[in-house]
């Protein structure tokens, strides 16, 4: 009965100057292990709450989130976040961040050489293996967000959360990561839970999609299981009717009473 | 080619008459020859050199024409060689109140060394304990905000009040006007660490000792050094005033010694040197600040 995470009838309220803010109410979601999950809605429809809510850094005022049957009540380096601006520190290059998560997670567990050549490990993962001495500034925003993936792999997390990982990028290269994460995630199998906006990107890498209605009081209208064989190439898949009925239902959802109609109201 | 060649010839020559520039262009010069990397860096040296000089020259010749139509301010050709006998023996010392400019100059640098140095030691850390703690700056910012604005002079009576000797009132009087830039830039910079980079540490589960190494110290460090900066451009400021008040030797009383023998020529060096020192903090404060800022590299 119990998934591997479990997000369980939470509510969550902010304390604002206009009184308490109701952002997602009574949102239930169940991953399995392995299982590639994303919640897709309109801006501003709490997705971002949610997902905040599994990594800890918000708290649920009723019901909560389950991480293996353990309830989670602050962040972890066990389920890992890839947030939206990359959120790479500046001043450290892209070795230096990856490592810095590194060395929290492993640093008594292995050696010094084991946790450098597992931060090399995730920088060729991604393919930056020819950045690792570059700052930040120093990269494109694409690879930027490659070492934050780089980082989050890094620290073997049980989930990895996504923050509308490819929001900020160009198509081209937004394109290019999806591939890339995909490609990861058969390779680890990773348990992840991935925010979005874009339905495209929805239907090509997830095993469910979890649709928002509008907030406040967001909550989950629809879950819809993408019956999609893996490997999964997105130019085969741009003719393929199973793909094209998924996002048109995907679509259906956001543009119909559910998705547009909360937005009028 | 030929266009460069004229705007060169028209910044080293600027009242050259158009038609000579015309024959030029009628007989061009060997391409290869018209641009070397060394008449290039003629052309950088002089676009940046000779905008400066000029604007030397012409408070020059302003002074000088000042000087011809004053009785006391003595023309720049008298204060340059009043400074060339200053500075042939800048170390001599005939009692207490009569030593060399150099003297003089390094007893200011010491006060606003001292000054500057503990001003530095206690404002950074209540920087950014103010910046970290919410409440703690709640606490401390209507006493900032009242003490702030207060000419560091006024404090000069306290610190002799405090201390019953002039040298050390000076110096806390360098110390109480240079710890404001210092803690309300500490603590900008300590509130103003994105947020993101404060996730990242909460995600990863950082000690506080290492979300302070590598996150608060780094990010903050812009804004500490311009804090530091500001207030050594007020603590030299304020070490010139407050010497003219507290006598002994620094070269505000020196400026202000001169005054008293009636030695123009002296004040106007006093106030050069003064320019010139300060000129130097300035620029050795944003060397480092450029050093230590992640942005610049």
């Amino acid at each position: 009965m119990t998934a591997y995470l479990e997000v369980d009838h939470a509510t969550i309220e902010f304390k604002t100057r206009k009184g308490i803010y109701r952002a997602v109410q009574n949102v239930s979601i169940e991953v399995e292990q392995g299982e590639f999950v994303s919640i897709i809605g309109h801006s501003g429809c709490g997705k971002s709450t949610v997902l905040n809510l599994i990594a800890g850094l918000v708290p649920a005022s009723s019901g909560g989130a389950l991480l293996g049957g353990r309830e989670i009540s602050g962040p972890s380096p066990e389920r890992a976040v890839v947030f939206q601006n990359h959120s790479l520190l500046p001043w450290l290059t892209c070795y230096g961040n990856v490592y810095l998560a590194v060395e929290k997670v492993f640093s008594g567990r292995q050696t010094k050489a084991q946790m450098r050549e597992r931060t090399d490990e995730a920088l060729a993962l991604v393919g930056l293996t020819h950045a690792r001495d570059k700052r930040p500034n120093e990269i494109s925003g694409g690879m930027k967000q490659r070492v934050g993936i780089a980082r989050a792999l890094a620290m073997e997390p049980k989930v990895l959360l996504m923050d509308e990982p490819f929001g900020a990028l160009d198509a081209l290269t937004r394109a290019n990561l999806q591939d890339s994460l995909m490609e990861i995630q058969a390779r680890l199998k990773s348990t992840v839970v991935m925010v979005t906006h874009d339905v495209d990107e929805a239907v090509l890498l997830s095993d469910r999609i979890v649709m928002m209605s509008n907030g406040p009081a967001a909550t989950v209208g629809q879950i819809l299981s993408v019956d999609l064989p893996r490997p999964r190439n997105r130019l085969q898949l741009a003719e393929d009717a199973r793909y094209t009925h998924h996002r048109a239902e995907v679509l259906r959802f956001l543009h119909s009473g559910h998705g547009a109609g909360a937005i009028a109201a | 080619m030929a266009a460069n060649l004229m705007l060169v010839k028209g910044v080293a020559a600027p009242m050259e008459p158009k038609p000579v520039a015309k024959s030029v262009v009628a007989t061009p010069p060997p391409e290869p020859h018209a641009r070397t990397p060394w008449t290039d860096a003629v052309r950088a040296i002089l676009s940046a050199v000779l905008p400066r000089v000029l604007g030397i020259f012409a408070l020059l010749a302003l002074w000088y024409f000042a000087a011809q139509n004053s009785a006391y301010l003595p023309g720049p050709d008298k204060t340059f060689h009043s400074a060339v006998e200053v500075f042939a023996d800048p170390f001599y010392q005939r009692g207490p109140n009569d030593q060399g400019v150099g003297w003089n100059l390094l007893a200011s640098l010491e006060r606003v060394a001292k000054g500057f140095g503990l001003a530095a030691l206690i404002g950074i850390p209540l920087g950014f304990a103010l910046g970290r703690f919410a409440s703690l700056s709640k606490a401390a910012s209507p006493i900032i905000s009242l003490l702030r604005p207060v000419s560091p002079l006024a404090w000069l009576p306290i610190g002799l009040a405090i201390f019953q000797a002039a040298n050390p009132a000076a110096i806390f009087c360098i110390f109480i006007c240079s710890v404001w830039p210092m803690i309300i830039n500490t603590a900008l910079g300590v509130a103003s660490v994105p947020q993101d980079y404060l996730n990242v540490a909460r995600v990863l589960q950082l000690s506080e000792w290492k979300v302070f190494t590598r996150i608060l110290l780094p990010a903050s460090i812009p804004y500490v050094l311009t804090g530091a900066k500001l207030a050594l451009g007020i603590a030299w400021l304020a070490i010139v005033a407050s010497e003219m008040l507290t006598g002994g030797v620094g070269i505000g009383f020196w400026l202000w010694d001169e005054w008293n023998n009636l030695n123009m020529e002296h004040i106007l060096i006093a106030i050069v040197v003064i320019g010139v020192v300060g000129l130097l903090m300035e620029q050795g404060m944003t060397a480092i600040a450029n050093r230590f800022d992640y942005r610049q590299r």
